[in-house]
């Protein structure tokens, strides 16, 4: 816990959602979420779950900072989140008892999402609660925006449908519905597809060298 | 005694519908994060398998315990997410000090892998699973193991493929967990061959 000078909001925006993606940049957090993405309305609640959480554990991280023993600052940052976890789940079953039951155990999975984990442990606990909120807030967006895609990606492809509406090509007669789209290896293919665009893109862009989750 | 042969019929066909049928890595992507950081070689692969599956095995079934007997009664249901998480730290954290206290040879070969299991979702995954399809005591035995080992399984035959890869000539962007999702989707793809063959 050296004491740096906190990174302005434009760069922890930027870093949240491209330099620093989750996704592509650290690999974490795959786990809970790819589940849901074979359809879209799932995963953007997923999504936005996720995003609160983290956002809101990192704050409540950041706060408690200088009270939590450093030895037991697993246990603590677990709680926090598991306590946010809670909320999210009986808010779900309480006004939309269907999504709750549709996302299953994966909402409850948020807590091991590593991405919480690795934000908690890697900025928030030794920065103020502002930035830190941040930071949770823009790594959640970004990784929610690779998710949206991957799951538009699966929907059109596998159903032909966006949002459940139909979508005019294809929908169509002339486009074979890939009905392997929406079954696991699907999600499979498409995370590994859109890694490899990034990464090339960013092997062009010559990124300088940033510090990861983990 | 009918009732009980019933049930053991029915932990016998989790127990393979979770290896085969329902992979918990291959279909509900639970534990991707270490799947894909720890498959490089086979050997460690094996050991973060066989610890998963021992503390999977048992670690549903103490979650079981504890939601049907302290959350159930107490209407507690909606705390199951800490409870769950409490029970298995500290369910590995003991079997850390136990192993190390009684065979160094073991813990030098499971004993870097136990605290990664703690956040490995799959662990988490299985308990909330086993709530959500309502299993009997008897059948999470056999789902807890099932489950561990088919993870096993498949960072197994993972390993086993990503060391052979190492001379192979992967697209720069692809290289590492781009090339791991793709072989990853292949065996899900094989695994899907499985479908049917049990209810």
């Amino acid at each position: 816990m050296s004491p740096q000078p906190v990174k302005p909001a434009g760069a922890i925006i930027m870093d949240g959602l491209w330099y620093d993606n989750p996704i592509f940049r650290q690999i974490l957090g795959i786990c809970s979420t790819l589940a849901v993405t074979n359809v879209i309305l799932n995963t953007a609640v997923m999504c936005i779950s996720l995003t609160l959480v983290t956002a809101l554990s990192c704050w409540t991280v950041s706060i408690l900072r200088d009270w939590t023993p450093r030895n037991i600052r697993m246990m603590v940052q677990t709680l926090i989140m598991a306590f946010y976890v809670i909320i999210v789940d009986i808010l779900l079953k309480a006004y939309w008892p269907e999504m709750s039951r549709n996302l299953g155990p994966y909402v409850g999975l948020i807590i091991t999402n590593c991405i919480l984990m690795g934000r908690c442990e890697a900025f928030a606990i030794s920065n103020p609660p502002g930035p830190s909120f941040l930071d949770g807030f823009f790594n959640g967006l970004g990784y929610s925006s690779i998710l949206l895609a991957i799951a538009a990606t699966r929907e059109m492809t596998g159903m032909g449908t966006f949002l459940g509406w139909p979508v005019p090509f294809f929908s169509g007669p002339y486009w074979d519905k890939w009905v392997i789209m929406v079954m696991p290896p699907g999600a499979f293919f498409t995370l590994a597809c859109m890694i490899w665009l990034c990464r090339s893109i960013w092997t062009k862009e010559k990124v300088p060298a940033q510090t990861g989750g983990k | 005694m009918d009732n009980i042969n019933a049930e053991l019929w029915l932990m016998v066909v989790t127990l393979f519908a979770s290896v085969f049928t329902n992979n918990i890595l291959l279909t509900t992507f639970l534990g991707m994060c270490s799947f894909v950081s720890v498959s490089r070689e086979v050997k460690t692969a094996a050991g973060l398998g066989a610890a998963v599956v021992f503390v999977m095995t048992l670690t549903t079934v103490l979650n079981w315990l504890a939601y049907y007997y302290i959350l159930v009664p107490l209407h507690l249901e909606f705390f199951r997410f800490i409870l769950f998480i409490i029970i298995i730290a500290a369910f590995v954290q003991f079997v850390e000090m136990v192993i190390d206290r009684y065979s160094p040879k073991l813990y030098m070969a499971l004993g870097i892998f136990l605290p990664l299991i703690t956040v490995n979702c799959a662990i988490l995954g299985a308990a909330l699973f086993m709530v959500i399809r309502q299993y009997s005591f008897i059948v999470t035995i056999g789902y807890g193991f099932g489950a561990g080992l088919g993870w096993m399984m498949a960072i197994l035959a993972m390993a086993g493929i990503r060391q052979r890869l190492t001379e192979a000539r992967v697209p720069r962007g692809l290289r590492g967990p781009g090339i791991t999702l793709i072989i990853a989707g292949m065996m899900a793809l094989a695994f899907v061959g499985f479908t049917g063959v049990l209810k």
